[in-house]
């Protein structure tokens, strides 16, 4: 989707991925490895690192008290933000966000926020008045391909890992001071995401970087398992090629089998 | 099945009552107007027309810019005018909806510009939109493979339902509500909308995409009549 390989390398690709083979020996369905750590910074409520293959992925979570939304007095606020800074690729630029760095956080938002892992109405300090914001602050430090996917990771390993803050007298947020009260989640709702890929017929998982920009189009899902089921939160098609109404069909057995595997890579970190 | 009650009455497969009309900004190339019950949304098309600034151009196919926006009283509480993050990103996906209907690489070095804006937003404000656009393409004689139609498939519950309304979405019961926008190519099994907001099990996709395909012969119909009635006058 994007302009930076040749299209002698596309084709090469293109071919190859038809026939289920990829560059680096993976299958069209297979992860790279991914591993998590904490502890980016200890002045967040909680951060965490995530790399898959060779992408690395950082979250932080912070908590400010603001007043409620009108249209939610009795609920604590949700936000994701973050940039794809110059640092992780010479395809960032500085300046205004292009799309690519819009999409990044609202995706990660929809896919936390639709599957209610956040219980947001035990972050009320005084209904009407006072509640707290839970800010997700997402950044790519090395963009090697399906940052969604990781970003999702991080964003979920952080929240689990974030303390309270305490407050003070005066009614302030006590960064210092941190409880030792987690933020309340639903613990067993655990949401991650999948992408698809699509180039010619193949459909593919976790690109690298010059797999993801060979890429004619990409279908994004952010889902959870709820008992044997696979509950889609959010989804989102990007790129001009259409997906037909079987590849639709096929994502959605395949993105149920993807979760799986990805949940065993990372139970027993999260 | 249980007998499920919409608030309007609907069956789960009833679209809102819908109205097309071609030729609404007589200044526009092509327009259109589409709306699903209390949604409205028009759709001007200027271009294909030089780009500017030149280093925009594409030399090999012309570039679709879509600007979709709500009007600031189209909602309750009153949009800030000018472009949002929700905007943008809508604006994208109605590119990649519309184009691969498209032959772009007819006007090179050329942008066609389509300008979406919503009256009245009652839910659906995108896929509206996308059915406005795709007439105001054809009607602005655009060489196009055929229509694009776009519907938001819903779920209340456990039930998937088509065309829901704000009221709808706002469904908070049992899983709640779920909004799943599509579009596609109207003869054709290729989807170029695909977005979902909500909380639906994967086994249901299948069926909220048969429930879209029948809703998009509807709406296609729709869309024919119109730019058959405006081609007359």
């Amino acid at each position: 989707m994007g302009m930076g390989i040749s299209k002698n390398t596309q084709e090469a690709m293109k071919t190859l991925l038809e026939q289920g083979k990829r560059f680096d020996g993976r299958k069209c369905v297979d992860y790279r490895d991914i591993s998590v750590t904490y502890n980016v910074s200890n002045a967040a409520e909680g951060s965490a690192r995530v790399m898959m293959g060779k992408t690395e992925v950082i979250a932080g979570v912070k908590l400010t008290l603001d007043k409620p939304y009108p249209d939610s007095p009795d609920k604590g606020n949700l936000m994701v933000s973050g940039d794809l800074l110059p640092l992780a690729s010479p395809r960032y630029e500085v300046g205004p966000p292009k799309f690519d760095a819009i999409e990044l956080p609202r995706l990660v938002d929809r896919s936390i926020r639709e599957s209610h892992v956040i219980e947001l109405d035990k972050l009320v300090v005084k209904a009407g008045e006072k509640v707290w914001t839970v800010i997700i602050d997402i950044y790519p430090i090395n963009d090697d391909g399906n940052l969604v996917d990781a970003a999702v990771c991080a964003a979920i390993a952080a929240l689990r890992q974030a303390k309270m803050p305490g407050i003070t007298e005066a009614g302030f947020p006590d960064y210092k001071n941190r409880t030792k009260q987690g933020l309340p989640l639903a613990k067993e709702v655990i949401p991650l995401s999948v992408t698809i890929f699509k180039l010619g017929n193949a459909l593919f998982v976790d690109p690298t970087r010059e797999e993801a920009e060979a890429a004619e189009v990409k279908c994004n899902f952010g889902l959870t398992k709820q008992g044997k089921k696979y509950m889609v939160h959010s989804t989102q098609k990007t790129g001009a090629k259409p997906f037909t109404q079987k590849e639709l069909e096929t994502s959605a057995v395949l993105i149920g089998e993807k979760y799986d595997e990805l949940y065993d890579k990372l139970k027993k970190v999260l | 099945m249980v007998a499920f009650k919409r608030p309007d009455g609907r069956k789960i497969t009833d679209l809102r009552p819908m109205t097309a009309k071609v030729g609404v900004v007589p200044n526009a190339d092509g327009s259109a107007l589409f709306a699903f019950g209390d949604t409205i949304a028009i759709a001007a098309v200027y271009g294909p027309r030089l780009l500017h600034p030149q280093h925009m151009q594409d030399p090999k196919q012309a570039v679709l810019r879509v600007n979709y926006d709500l009007l600031s009283f189209s909602v309750y509480e009153r949009k800030k005018p000018g472009p949002s993050r929700r905007s943008q990103e809508i604006s994208k996906m109605t590119e990649y909806a519309l184009s691969p209907v498209l032959d772009l690489k007819e006007f090179p070095n050329t942008v066609i510009d389509v300008q979406i804006y919503i009256l009245q937003a009652d839910a659906g404000t995108r896929t509206a939109g996308i059915n406005a656009a795709s007439m105001a393409l054809a009607h602005a004689g655009l060489p196009m493979k055929d229509l694009v139609c776009s519907v938001a498939i819903g779920k209340q519950d456990t039930t998937v339902v088509v065309d829901l309304t704000k009221e709808e979405e706002d469904f908070h019961e049992g899983e709640g509500a779920t909004d799943f926008p599509l579009a596609k190519i109207a003869n054709s099994d290729q989807f170029t909308l695909v977005q979902l907001d909500g909380n639906i099990s994967t086994d249901l996709i299948p069926a909220a995409i048969q429930l879209a395909n029948d809703a998009c012969a509807e709406i296609y119909e729709v869309q024919k009549k119109a730019l058959k009635e405006g081609a007359l006058q």
